[in-house]
């Protein structure tokens, strides 16, 4: 008998708990072209402003070894373009819309927030809490805790579909930044965006990329995504979406069994297109290896 | 559709201490056109973690091939792999070379050639090459490109071949006056070159160019391959890697 895969992420149910991670996986149209996207879990939207970004000068990214580097720079369409030609197309695929959303201060957060309560075919928002503006003091609400609690508070106050707050892995004590923004009314945490990291070419005395500083993904953050699930999993109830390097179902199963409710895949996108197809299946066949029925019997297994 | 594939390496040959000739068994058939690239995953390990993107050089029967320079990991990886082993390669993407109505004119620099090859193969007996490199052993597939093109123009920066000094000089000199469409490829210093001959003799020729970044997915959804044209970003994987040479911020 087929294991039941289904969780709860929020207000939404997710018919196995992989999903693709924002900016890894563009706007859906781009993969669809090699697997059937109604097979995921969900698909999590390119970081989305209310204006179109054209994001940081090239060049943008930069391999390290079991990583890459990327200073993107939050290069999306904006919010009318998303909805008039993407989002349609969208609509047709059988899984769920979860867009991640950022603004140039806590007032477009609200406003974006508001609109897309208000779009149809958005099930849920997933707020990234880096924030890009260099002079507004938003910029930090991701690393101190004081802004991030107002932060989430306002934004909770503007939608009621579910509300996941992707966080930074650049503080000091994740667990008291997830509990914050459980305490604030969050649904759901993204743990962890992408790690500040940088590499210098020692002929012109340069950062590789445009941009000095990028954000470090790929198996090389991997276990450092680990524990802060589990450290996190460990003092709030929310749901926690546990991103990082994740490639194989076994790296996909690590965060499961620490705690993470579902799991993104992310630059694995980059390496083989049908990465979190494989990953479905590879759940799937090894709860049927282990006898477990329901793969909320595996969630936050972990033994001390 | 675009495709993943696993290819056995049937050839892996250095050519130079630097470019080599890689060949791969094609088994489903596979379609693509002059300019495209695939992504090349070296092997299954994360070190290093990216695919390579490499123009297609040959594309005939059941084999498919890549010409390539060794510049750092990854392509040393690939440089080194044998015969029968398997590679996981993906494509075909991006933007082909508009297809040629006539005769057309080529300009190659260096590993360039590995781009317009392919360009120069679909059109035989329509080309007028200009390649260039930094010395004459590093001209490579001169017999065959003689026999494919109307006419080829080697310049050397050493001296010896044909002509002495850069290509866009040889270009200049023997290729404006040819007035046909330009398919161009090579280092930036090439392409910031030949725009200029273009500006300083007004020319309306039409001329494309490949560029090359260093990108990620490959399909455009990452945006890291992204470089300056005069619509602002674009990405070198999907809107490219061919572009119309004036939309190019050089």
């Amino acid at each position: 008998m087929k294991p039941n895969t289904e969780v709860k992420v929020g207000k939404l149910i997710l018919k196995n708990p992989v999903v693709t991670a924002s900016g890894t996986f563009g706007y859906g149209l781009e993969y669809s072209q090699f697997f059937d996207l109604s097979l995921l879990g969900a698909i999590v939207i390119k970081g989305l402003s209310i204006n179109p970004k054209e994001g940081n000068p090239p060049p943008r990214i930069y391999e390290t070894p079991c990583g890459m580097l990327n200073s993107i720079g939050l290069q999306n369409i904006g919010y009318s373009y998303f909805v008039k030609e993407k989002l349609p197309f969208l609509k047709r695929f059988d899984t769920k819309i979860i867009v991640n959303f950022f603004g140039e201060n806590l007032r477009e957060y609200i406003e974006l927030a508001e609109r897309l309560n208000d779009t149809d075919g958005v099930h849920a928002l997933e707020m990234n809490v880096s924030c890009p503006n260099k002079n507004s003091h938003w910029r930090k609400m991701g690393l101190i805790p004081e802004l991030l609690k107002e932060a989430v508070r306002e934004v909770r106050k503007v939608t009621d579909k579910t509300l996941i707050i992707k966080l930074s892995p650049q503080v000091t004590d994740i667990a008291e930044m997830a509990k914050i923004c459980e305490d604030e009314g969050a649904d759901a945490i993204s743990l962890i965006n992408t790690v500040p990291a940088m590499v210098i070419d020692i002929k012109t005395r340069r950062s590789v990329i445009g941009n000095p500083v990028g954000g470090l993904s790929g198996p090389a953050i991997r276990p450092i995504a680990l524990r802060m699930v589990w450290e996190a999993s460990k003092v709030v109830q929310i749901p926690i979406i546990g991103i990082g390097g994740i490639i194989t179902a076994e790296d996909a199963l690590q965060f499961l069994i620490a705690g993470a409710k579902a799991v993104a895949v992310g630059t694995a996108n980059f390496i083989n297109p049908l990465s979190a197809m494989e990953v479905i299946k590879g759940i799937e066949n090894f709860l049927i290896t282990e006898g477990i029925k329901d793969i909320n019997d595996l969630i936050g297994t972990v033994t001390d | 559709m675009n495709k993943i594939n696993k290819l056995k390496i049937i050839k892996n040959q250095a050519l130079t201490d630097e470019i080599h000739l890689l060949s791969l068994k094609v088994s489903d058939p596979l379609e693509a056109k002059p300019g495209q690239f695939f992504l090349l995953k070296m092997n299954e390990r994360y070190d290093p973690l990216l695919g390579r993107p490499l123009s297609i050089f040959d594309l005939e029967g059941d084999k498919i091939s890549f010409l390539f320079r060794v510049k750092g990991k990854g392509t040393k990886i690939l440089s080194k792999l044998s015969l029968g082993e398997e590679i996981q390669i993906t494509g075909p993407f991006g933007r082909w070379y508009p297809f040629p109505q006539g005769e057309f004119a080529v300009i190659a620099g260096g590993i360039g050639i590995a781009s317009v090859f392919y360009l120069i193969k679909k059109f035989p007996e329509r080309a007028y090459l200009f390649y260039g490199a930094r010395n004459l052993s590093e001209i490579l597939f001169y017999e065959e490109l003689k026999n494919l093109c109307k006419e080829v123009f080697i310049s050397t920066e050493c001296g010896r071949g044909e002509y002495k000094g850069v290509v866009t000089e040889t270009f200049r000199e023997k290729g404006l006056k040819l007035n046909l469409p330009i398919y161009a490829c090579g280092p930036m210093i090439m392409i910031k070159e030949l725009r200029k001959i273009l500006e300083e003799n007004q020319s309306n020729l039409q001329c494309f160019v490949a560029v090359e970044e260093r990108m990620a997915c490959g399909l455009g959804a990452c945006l890291g391959c992204v470089i300056e044209t005069t619509e602002g970003f674009k990405r070198v994987c999907t809107e490219g890697p061919v572009f119309k040479i004036d939309e190019l911020k050089l």
